[in-house]
């Protein structure tokens, strides 16, 4: 690709930017909020058309119209969030389109037959005729993966690929693309995970605000070399939110929340824990170990079969979200997407709602009110594009974020429930999230924090929680002394037991 | 807004006399004012509509509840001892509406609380409705003489017709109901996310409930203007098929039927483009059997207008490659900047 350009509306998301993939070779592209890795990936994929500049493809010179045109020309792309068809087999997902016919129609057990044989070149052991859903997300990711095999891609392009996926995982599909690198594939990488990107590429590409940085042999930088590459400065933020994060917590009066035995069946087991003003809680656990669980049943998103929960020493009784938000406390879902975004408003609209809704229908939020509430989170958060106009749907990733939790801060809760609030973003805004959940704990407000990002826990932590197989194991003040490897241990020694 | 002005064109150009209007007894007449009139009830049952439609919901039982609020308001009136008087006659309307609120409230309850698909919910109430009309006027086709009852479909105030006013009126108060207080954005954002809208405190339950409430209102109040036409509870006819031009007018004024965001406006130029197609129709002698032909082929125009694809195409042909669509916070716009920027 050469002298890229892609303009939007109020933005130039792609400013000449060159990138070359060559066969056999694993390439990771990294890059800010709004670096233009996802418009880059899109125009290589045929799903937005270029301004300016070309694609070649072995040689050839080929302007994409649409997706089919960029399959065509053999590329393959999994995304995020899979977009294979659940309802379907897994036989059917892998050969959609491509089914063995015969005279009389599709031949059912020959496209089976040969799904399986795509699916067993990735090292794949599953069975064609089972339903795509009944498998995990990592499978589901090999599968998406496997189609693009049947397809006789020449580039493959995963979009970060390993958010949802565990270490064993991870190494599964590493082990994937180790194979399909050696058949000559190419491979587009894209992660915010930089020790994976170090573990598996060959090359690296670097974009910061549309325009390419650099390319550069995966041995040629190290990981703050990198890291400032992406974001043009030095990065010691993250040094400093660690000392705010070494405090002492007043546990003296009544906790902001203190939960007693609760659980649900089949989801949690019966729990204790309290929180107190100004702290952060953070939760430690693997996929699956009941920390969203947890939390969604203490905010009433999930119904509790049994247990008590205290409010500064009132009992309440929190079903629904409603009630949650009445004793100010709020919720951020791991989902966004699905539990967070509301995609056809704008910005402004979807910092607003939480205020709007605890006000109810009749009273509404005024012009005046909305727009000073929500340049101050603008601002404060560093949110772009700045225009509170444009829709929620237009942002990135880590901006959605963001506006997310501007929504929740803008209610001034006193409890605040973040369930992987730097999933899928990149480093800049992970940052820039930890420090104002850093800061306003400092100030006061009481944190339940999740992440599966383990060093993020301990960063931000004045307490950590450990969770696995859905119950607590453990819980500890946290102590700069700690390190991932303690609570990994911690983890290793209850299964063990 | 465009087919509208070409349907005024249309008419104009085959009957000159499609836009005069004339005064007699200080009151006006004309193909317009007919259209004016006419549109009331298809107008309050659109307006209900919308809103259900923003949910993410639908509502079939529009039609049926009509024939309910005609046939309980003429019952009262036909047992009533002064027909004539106009507290007898607003207690009538006052009962029907309310009855067919409640009914509405039903609905409303089976989407909102029970959890039955809006389609399925409602379909029970269309089947039934009907019969349950049928019940109250005792089998009969109940007919009355009643003259304030007679004005709403066919008096005037201020020279135009008084069911106009019944149109302008639920304009405005859904119209401020709506946009002046936050129920409008709290409904958008329970038909574009409503499980993003539950986690962020909204209530969403109560939300959609009165939505369903409101629709069985005004559709009930469509069907006091209907009976008022005809003087008669006629449970079969009353809004046969209505529930399809209202959904019809929502989709032409702009309001997708996935849900979320809405617009009344376009609703209103929906609820024209309908009523002047049927004068079209009428006007050209098109034969009653072949009439919603007709009208299909007119709303595929106006659809395939509207749809962004089609626009792009065109825009290709005529080499206008280069054209960015603006930033807009409403309209169809929004469509082809999202999705350029969908994944």
């Amino acid at each position: 690709m050469r002298s890229i350009s892609i303009e939007f509306p109020g933005v130039k998301a792609l400013d000449d930017v060159d990138f070359t993939l060559r066969s056999g070779e694993i390439h990771s592209l990294l890059g800010e909020n709004g670096a233009g890795k996802s418009t880059l990936i899109k125009a290589l994929t045929g799903v937005y058309s270029i301004d300016s500049g070309t694609i070649q493809v072995s040689g050839k010179e080929r302007t994409f119209a649409g997706t089919a045109d960029a399959q065509s020309a053999g590329i393959a792309t999994v995304y995020q969030e899979i977009n294979l068809c659940t309802n379907l087999t897994v036989g059917e997902n892998v050969m959609l389109g491509h089914e063995v016919r015969g005279r009389f129609g599709i031949n059912w057990r020959a496209t089976h037959a040969k799904a399986t044989t795509y699916l067993r070149q990735l090292g794949v052991d599953v069975d064609p005729r089972s339903q795509l859903s009944g498998h995990s997300l990592a499978i589901q990711q090999l599968i998406a993966i496997s189609r693009a095999m049947v397809v006789d891609c020449r580039v493959l392009v995963l979009d970060e690929p390993t958010s949802s996926l565990d270490r064993s995982e991870v190494e599964q599909l590493f082990a994937v693309m180790r194979r399909l690198r050696s058949r000559d594939v190419a491979i587009l990488f894209v992660s915010h995970f930089l020790d994976q990107v170090y573990e598996i590429s060959d090359q690296m590409t670097v974009l910061r605000n549309g325009k390419l940085v650099g390319e550069y042999h995966v041995g040629e930088l190290s990981r703050s070399e990198l890291i400032s590459k992406m974001l043009g400065h030095e990065l010691d933020e993250l040094e400093s939110i660690a000392r705010t994060a070494s405090r002492t917590i007043d546990r003296t009066g009544n906790p902001i929340l203190k939960i007693t035995a609760l659980g649900r069946k089949g989801s949690i087991e019966p729990t204790d824990l309290d929180i107190y003003d100004g702290e952060i809680v953070g939760f430690a656990g693997l996929l699956g170990s009941g920390r969203t669980e947890l939390v969604r049943i203490i905010y009433g998103a999930d119904r509790s079969d049994h247990g008590a929960v205290e409010v500064r020493g009132k009992s309440v009784r929190l079903s629904s979200p409603r009630h949650s938000s009445n004793h100010r406390i709020a919720f951020s879902s791991e989902d966004r997407r699905a539990e967070g975004i509301i995609g056809d408003l704008t910005v402004a609209e979807n910092i607003v709602l939480g205020i709007q809704a605890k006000r109810g229908w009749l009273r509404r939020v005024n012009k005046a009110q909305s727009d000073e509430v929500v340049a101050q989170y603008i601002e404060s958060l560093d949110i772009r594009p700045v225009s509170p106009h444009i829709l929620m749907s237009n942002l990135s990733g880590g901006n959605q974020q963001k506006v997310l939790l501007a929504r929740w801060l803008a209610t001034a809760p006193q409890l605040l429930i973040l369930d992987e609030p730097t999933r899928g973003i990149d480093v800049g805004a992970k940052a820039e999230i930890q420090r104002e959940i850093a800061k306003l704990a400092t100030a006061g407000l009481g944190v339940i924090f999740i992440s599966s990002e383990l060093d993020e826990v301990l960063r931000l932590s004045q307490r950590v929680v450990v969770l696995r197989d859905r119950r607590k194991i453990a819980e500890f003040d946290n102590h700069e002394s700690f390190d991932i490897g303690d609570i990994v241990a911690l983890i290793a020694k209850e299964g063990a037991a | 807004m465009g087919a509208l002005f070409a349907l005024v064109l249309l008419n104009t150009i085959s009957r000159p006399s499609f836009l005069s209007i004339t005064v007699k007894n200080g009151q006006l007449y004309g193909s317009i004012i007919d259209i004016l009139r006419d549109s009331a009830p298809l107008m309050l049952v659109a307006l209900g509509m919308t809103l259900v439609i923003a949910t993410r919901g639908i509502d079939l039982s529009v039609g049926a509840v009509m024939a309910i609020s005609g046939a309980v308001a003429l019952q009262i009136i036909s047992k009533s001892t002064s027909p004539n008087r106009i507290g007898t006659v607003l207690i009538a309307i006052g009962i029907g509406v309310f009855i067919t609120l409640l009914f509405g409230l039903w609905n409303g309850f089976l989407v909102a609380v029970v959890g039955i698909q809006p389609i399925i919910a409602t379909l029970v109430l269309m089947l039934g409705g009907r019969g349950i009309a049928l019940l109250i006027t005792g089998g009969f086709i109940t007919t009355i003489t009643s003259s304030p009852y007679a004005q709403m479909a066919q008096g005037h105030l201020l020279g135009l017709p008084l069911a106009f006013f019944f149109s302008v009126g639920a304009i405005a108060i859904i119209g401020l109901l709506v946009r002046r207080t936050a129920l409008g954005v709290l409904t958008e954002s329970v038909g574009i996310n409503p499980s993003a809208s539950r986690l962020a405190g909204v209530r969403s339950r109560g939300i959609i409930w009165s939505i369903y409430g409101i629709s069985g209102l005004l559709a009930g109040l469509a069907g006091i203007l209907y009976s008022s036409n005809i003087m008669a509870a006629d449970s079969n006819n009353a809004g046969f098929l209505i529930e399809l031009d209202a959904i019809l007018a929502v989709v032409l004024g702009g309001t997708s039927l996935r849900g979320g965001k809405f617009t009344l406006s376009g609703t209103v130029i929906g609820v024209f483009i309908i009523q002047t197609l049927t004068s079209t129709i009428t006007f050209l002698g098109v034969p009653p059997a072949v009439t919603p032909v007709f009208k299909a082929i007119v709303v595929i125009l106006v659809c395939l207008s509207q749809s962004s694809r089609v626009r792009q195409w065109l825009g290709r042909i005529r080499h206008l490659r280069g054209a960015k669509p603006p930033i807009r916070l409403s309209g169809l716009e929004t469509e082809v900047l999202a999705e350029r920027k969908s994944v």
